[in-house]
C-alpha cells in the first residue's frame, strides 16, 4: 500500500493488467506520442500524460498510436475486441464521441443481443470527462448519461484513485464493452492504492458516510464535494450518508433505496445537465420504488441546462458546489 | 485462373445458392411471411464468391446491410440464415438480428451491418487482430458505393495503411446508393481515392467471377505477406430494389430485365465454363436442381420452426450484468 495519485492508479492497472495477459493492448491518439517525429518518442503519454511509460516496456506493437481519426480507431478497438484482443482505447475527451458514437452504440452494444448471444466484445474506453478546467463547451461535459442509456454497455465513474484502479482492472477483465470515466480534476488526487492487482465488482455502491437524516447520492468529482457538504452538515447537527453508486451501468439501486427508506430524504449530486441525467433518474427510481418512505421531495443538485462556459467566473457558477448541496439538503430538512 | 474442376463447381454451387436464396426471400416476402427490412443481393454473387473462395477460417469479414450473400459466400449454415430471417429460434442469431444483422462469429462473418459504412472499422480491428496475433489472416470489408462515401471508410484506408493492416476493401458498386445514382454521388473515383491513400487498387468487372477471383487472390497474398491493404472496385448491378418494396422507377424502364439477359454473372460463369470445355451444362443443371430443393428444405423447415420464447427478449443483451 502507498499513496498514488489517479493518474498513477490507472497507469499501474494498465501496466499490470498488459503484463498478466498479452491480448491486452491500449491504443488512442498520442497515448505514447512523438510518432514518426524527430524528437522524444513516449512524449506524452496522453494529453495528461496516463499511459506514460507504457510504450517503452510494451513496444509500439502493443501500445498504438493512432491518427486523429475516432470512428477509425474505436470501432477497430470494437472489431479489435469481437476478434479476440482486449483493447483498452484512449478517447482523449468524451465531448469527441460525437465523431465515433456510431461504433460505440451501434456496433459494440448491440453485437451481443443482435447476434444471439454468440459475440464477446471485451473492449474499454477510458475517456476524460468534466468541468473546472476553464476547457469551455467542447471540452468539459459528462456524457455518462448518453452512454448509461444504451444496453449493452456498462459505464463506470470512478471517484478515488483507490477505485480507479480497482475498477478499470475490472473493467479490462470483464467480457462486456465499458465506458471509463476519467474526471480531468481528479488526476492529482492522491489516495492509499495497494500495489498489486484488485478488481471491484460493477453494480456495488461505496457508502462514504452514514446518517439518518439524509442521502446524499454523488458520481466522480462529486463525491469529493458531497462528502465536504456532509462534514460541514454534520457541524450543523444533521447526519448524511453519503453514496457513491461508483458504477451507472449496472447501477446498484438497492443501496440507494435502502438508504432512503432509513433516511426518507434524498439529494443527488450530478455534474452532468439535469434533463435525462442521473440525478433525474435516480430521482425516477426512487419515487417509483420509494414514494412511501419519502419525507420531503428529493432535489437534484446540477449544473443548469447550458453549455459549460469559458471564463472562470461563468464555468464557478456553472459547476456544483458544497455550498449548493447544502442549501439542497437545509430544504429537504425544513 | 487455375481453378480446378471441383472448385468451379464450388462456386457455381455457391453463386446458385445465393441466386436461389434471394429470389426465394423475395417472393416470401412478397406473400407478406417475412418481416421487416430485406435487400437483397441477387445479380451481385459473383464479387461474395469470388472474394470468399480466396479466404479461410483464420479470415473476417464484415458486411454490409445486403448482407446474405456474403453470409452465403463465408460458410454461414443457409437453414439458419433462413430461420433468421423468418425470425424463428432457430435462426443463426435466435431470431434477435434478423437479414440486417446475420453474423456468424465461429466462421469469420462478423455481421452484416445496418449503418451504412459500420463495417471498415471493425475490419481494421479485425485486422489488427490477426496481426498482433499473428494468425496469419485477413480482414475484408465490404462496402457499397454509398458506404464509399461515409467517413468511416476513409478514416479506415488511412488506419489501414497507418499500422500496414492485412485489410482488404471491396467497393461492391453496384450504380445505386438507395435510390441515388452513384454516378452522380461518387465524387472523382474509387481507384483514386484508394490511390490517395497509397493503397494498391483495381477495378474488376463484377459479373465476371474470374476476375474478381484473381484480384481477390493478389490482394490476399498481399495482406498475408505483410504487404498491407488493397482495395478491388467492382462495378456490379443489383436486381432487387435497395429493399424489398422499392417499386425502383429510379432505374430505366427495361434497365433490369437487360441486365438479367445480358449481363448476368451466373450465365457469364456458365458461357465461360462451357465454352471452354471446363464444365458440362448437366452439371450445372444438376447443381440448379439440387440447390433448389436445399432452399426449399430451408423455407418450409424455417417456417414450421418456433417462435422465439418471450422470455429471450432480456437475455444476450451482457456476458455479466
Amino acid at each position: 500500500m502507498s499513496k498514488k495519485s489517479f493518474r498513477q492508479a490507472v497507469n499501474e492497472a494498465l501496466a499490470q493488467e498488459m503484463r498478466r495477459d498479452p491480448r491486452v493492448i491500449v491504443m488512442g491518439e498520442d497515448v505514447a506520442g512523438g510518432l514518426g517525429a524527430p524528437g522524444e518518442d513516449d512524449a506524452w503519454g496522453g494529453p495528461m500524460g496516463v499511459t506514460k511509460g507504457l510504450m517503452p516496456e510494451f513496444g509500439r506493437e502493443r501500445v498504438l498510436d493512432t491518427p486523429i481519426t475516432e470512428s477509425g480507431f474505436i470501432g477497430a478497438a470494437i472489431g479489435a475486441a469481437a476478434t479476440g484482443l482486449r483493447p483498452v482505447a484512449d478517447l482523449m475527451f468524451v465531448d469527441f464521441m460525437g465523431v465515433c458514437f456510431d461504433q460505440i452504440f451501434n456496433q459494440a452494444a448491440k453485437f451481443r443481443y443482435m447476434f444471439g448471444g454468440k459475440a464477446v466484445t471485451p473492449v474499454v474506453i477510458r475517456t476524460m470527462y468534466g468541468g473546472g478546467f476553464r476547457a469551455a463547451s467542447q471540452h468539459s461535459q459528462c456524457l455518462y448519461p448518453l452512454f448509461t442509456h444504451i444496453p449493452g454497455l456498462k459505464v463506470v465513474i470512478p471517484s478515488s484513485a483507490y477505485d480507479a484502479k480497482g475498477l478499470l482492472i475490472q473493467a479490462i477483465r470483464d467480457d462486456d464493452p465499458v465506458i471509463f470515466f476519467e474526471h480531468k480534476m481528479l488526476y492529482d488526487d492522491i489516495d492509499e492504492v495497494p500495489d498489486e492487482a484488485y478488481t471491484i465488482p460493477f453494480g456495488e455502491a461505496n457508502v462514504l458516510r452514514e446518517g439518518g437524516d439524509l442521502t446524499l447520492v454523488a458520481l466522480g468529482r462529486m463525491v469529493k464535494l458531497a462528502r465536504e457538504a456532509a462534514e460541514s452538515l454534520a457541524r450543523q447537527g444533521i447526519s448524511c450518508t453519503v453514496i457513491d453508486p461508483r458504477t451507472t451501468s449496472p447501477m446498484d439501486t438497492d443501496t440507494i433505496l435502502e438508504s432512503v427508506a432509513d433516511t426518507g430524504r434524498l439529494v443527488i449530486v450530478d455534474e452532468a445537465h439535469p434533463r435525462c441525467g442521473m440525478a433525474a433518474d435516480i430521482s425516477a427510481i426512487v419515487a417509483q420504488e420509494a414514494f412511501g418512505a419519502l419525507k420531503a421531495p428529493i432535489r437534484m443538485v446540477t449544473p443548469p441546462h447550458t453549455p459549460v462556459p469559458f471564463s472562470p467566473a461563468l464555468e464557478d457558477a456553472y459547476l456544483p458546489t458544497p455550498a449548493r448541496i447544502i442549501e439542497a439538503a437545509r430544504r429537504v430538512m425544513a | 485462373m487455375q481453378l480446378n474442376r471441383e472448385q468451379l463447381l464450388a462456386a457455381y454451387r455457391m453463386m446458385r445458392t445465393i441466386r436461389t436464396f434471394e429470389d426465394r426471400v423475395h417472393t416470401e416476402f412478397s406473400a407478406g411471411g417475412i418481416p421487416g427490412f430485406v435487400h437483397l443481393y441477387a445479380g451481385e454473387e459473383a464479387s461474395a464468391v469470388g472474394i470468399c473462395m480466396n479466404l479461410d477460417d483464420r479470415d473476417k469479414i464484415a458486411s454490409t446491410h445486403r448482407g446474405h450473400g456474403h453470409c452465403i459466400a463465408k460458410g454461414c449454415d443457409v437453414d439458419g440464415m433462413m430461420a433468421e430471417i423468418f425470425g424463428r429460434e432457430s435462426g443463426l442469431c435466435g431470431g434477435k438480428g434478423g437479414s440486417m444483422h446475420i453474423a456468424d462469429l465461429g466462421r469469420g462473418m462478423m455481421g452484416a451491418n445496418g449503418i451504412v459504412g459500420g463495417g471498415p472499422p471493425l475490419i481494421c480491428g479485425a485486422a489488427l487482430t490477426a496481426k498482433t496475433l499473428k494468425t496469419g489472416g485477413v480482414a475484408v470489408a465490404f462496402i457499397g458505393d454509398g458506404a464509399s462515401n461515409q467517413g468511416t471508410t476513409m478514416e479506415s484506408y488511412n488506419l489501414a495503411k497507418a499500422w500496414n493492416l492485412p485489410a482488404i476493401f471491396v467497393v461492391e458498386d453496384n450504380g445505386y446508393a438507395e435510390s441515388t445514382a452513384s454516378n452522380w454521388s461518387v465524387s472523382g473515383s474509387q481507384l483514386k481515392r484508394a490511390e490517395g491513400f497509397a493503397i494498391p487498387a483495381v477495378q474488376v468487372d463484377g459479373l465476371d467471377f474470374f476476375a474478381i477471383n484473381e484480384a481477390a487472390r493478389d490482394a490476399v497474398e498481399r495482406a498475408r505477406g505483410g504487404g498491407g491493404p488493397s482495395l478491388i472496385h467492382a462495378r456490379l448491378n443489383r436486381y432487387h430494389g435497395h429493399f424489398e418494396g422499392d417499386a425502383q422507377t429510379y432505374r430505366a424502364p427495361d434497365e433490369i430485365e437487360r441486365l438479367r439477359r445480358d449481363h448476368d454473372p451466373l450465365l457469364v460463369f456458365r458461357q465461360r465454363v462451357t465454352q471452354a470445355g471446363l464444365l458440362e451444362g448437366g452439371q450445372l443443371d444438376a447443381i440448379d436442381a439440387d440447390v433448389a430443393d436445399q432452399i426449399e428444405h430451408a423455407v418450409v423447415a424455417a417456417k414450421g420452426a418456433a417462435m422465439p420464447p418471450l422470455a429471450n427478449l432480456l437475455t444476450d443483451v451482457y456476458v455479466t450484468y
